[in-house]
């Protein structure tokens, strides 16, 4: 009897790895930019032809920054929960308008209501490779002193929402 | 001079072609050494895919940061440096030796060493056993009737 314990708990931690290796997303990629510096950048500002927008106008304060764009689908499904939370004003969320035509951005948010509080052009996607972006949409948690905190590849639901980033803001804020 | 202007017209479509290959002719070397970098690295949207294989639109734009880094004077090991800054070890396909890769690295070689150790273990206990262990009388009978029996029948 003896004899078979040891291939047992073999077995037992085998498929303890491999149960967690099935709920892993290997679409996550841990950031490296997560507690460093958001890479500054001025881009200009979507309907806004004078204006630019660079993290250092939002020093002192916490903010979040969504990679999205007109052509990703999955932009059009967390619509919904940026835009509920631009009404409930915790947080000012930054649009940055990913490697997408300005014309058709600029519809986009038209059609579906602006949850931005201002909208920068990224046309070329030069910024966003400076901050890692590999899959919009992504929303960056960036604190007061600038430093990203969070990272959320893919989009935002209630629950990541509420779970994650909220509490994250809360907290930063302090 | 109708048929020369035909000529030229039939040519036209020639020198388009020639023009749209540009890019990698125009330097070669530099490309090649583009290729070699992105065939270690890979593509972040189609994960099995290296950059230098996929025609992902990221993969395509971080080519294109690649040549102008490498135009630009920079080194492989630069270039290789401002692409995991931004996104991390996991572009590169030989991760690199850290403690928090020693598991990767060393993993493989520690089974080894434990299942080597483990087979010693049991073959010695093993030996002792069977060394420790002697015939009864009664087995003895049996081996020497078997013996014999073979003997005879050959």
């Amino acid at each position: 009897m003896k004899r078979f314990l040891i291939p047992l708990a073999v077995f037992i931690i085998l498929v303890g790895f491999l149960a967690v290796g099935l709920k892993l997303d290997p679409h996550e990629v841990p950031s490296p930019l997560i507690g460093k510096p958001a890479p500054a950048f001025s881009l200009p500002v979507l309907a806004d032809p004078a204006g630019r927008f660079g993290p250092t106008q939002m020093r002192g304060k916490v903010w979040l920054l969504n990679v999205w764009a007109s052509w990703c689908a999955s932009c059009r499904e967390e619509h919904e929960t940026l835009l509920d939370l631009a009404q409930r004003a915790i947080v000012p969320v930054y649009g940055m308008d990913y490697k997408d035509r300005p014309a058709d951005a600029e519809a986009w948010l038209n059609r579906l209501g602006n949850p931005y509080a201002a909208t920068v052009v990224d046309r070329d996607g030069r910024v966003g490779i400076d901050f890692g972006v590999y899959g919009v949409p992504e929303t960056y948690v960036i604190d007061k002193a600038g430093v990203i905190r969070y990272k959320l590849t893919g989009p935002l639901t209630r629950e990541n929402l509420e779970d994650k980033i909220l509490p994250l803001v809360r907290e930063l804020k302090k | 001079m109708r048929r020369c202007l035909l000529t030229l017209v039939l040519w036209l479509p020639l020198a388009a072609m020639a023009g749209e290959a540009k890019p990698l002719a125009q330097d070669p070397v530099l490309e090649q050494r583009m290729i070699r970098l992105s065939e270690d690295l890979r593509c972040l949207v189609c994960q099995n895919e290296s950059l230098a294989g996929s025609h992902a639109d990221l993969a395509e734009d971080l080519r294109q940061e690649i040549r102008e880094q490498l135009r630009a004077g920079k080194s492989d090991e630069q270039v290789i440096a401002y692409l995991t800054q931004r996104y991390g070890d996991f572009v590169l396909y030989k991760p690199p030796l850290k403690p928090l890769t020693w598991l990767l690295w060393f993993g493989p070689f520690a089974l080894l060493a434990g299942a080597a150790g483990g087979f010693y273990v049991y073959f010695k206990r093993r030996g002792e056993r069977l060394a420790g262990e002697s015939l009864s009388d009664e087995e003895k009978r049996r081996v020497a009737a078997l013996l014999d029996d073979g003997g005879s029948v050959s």
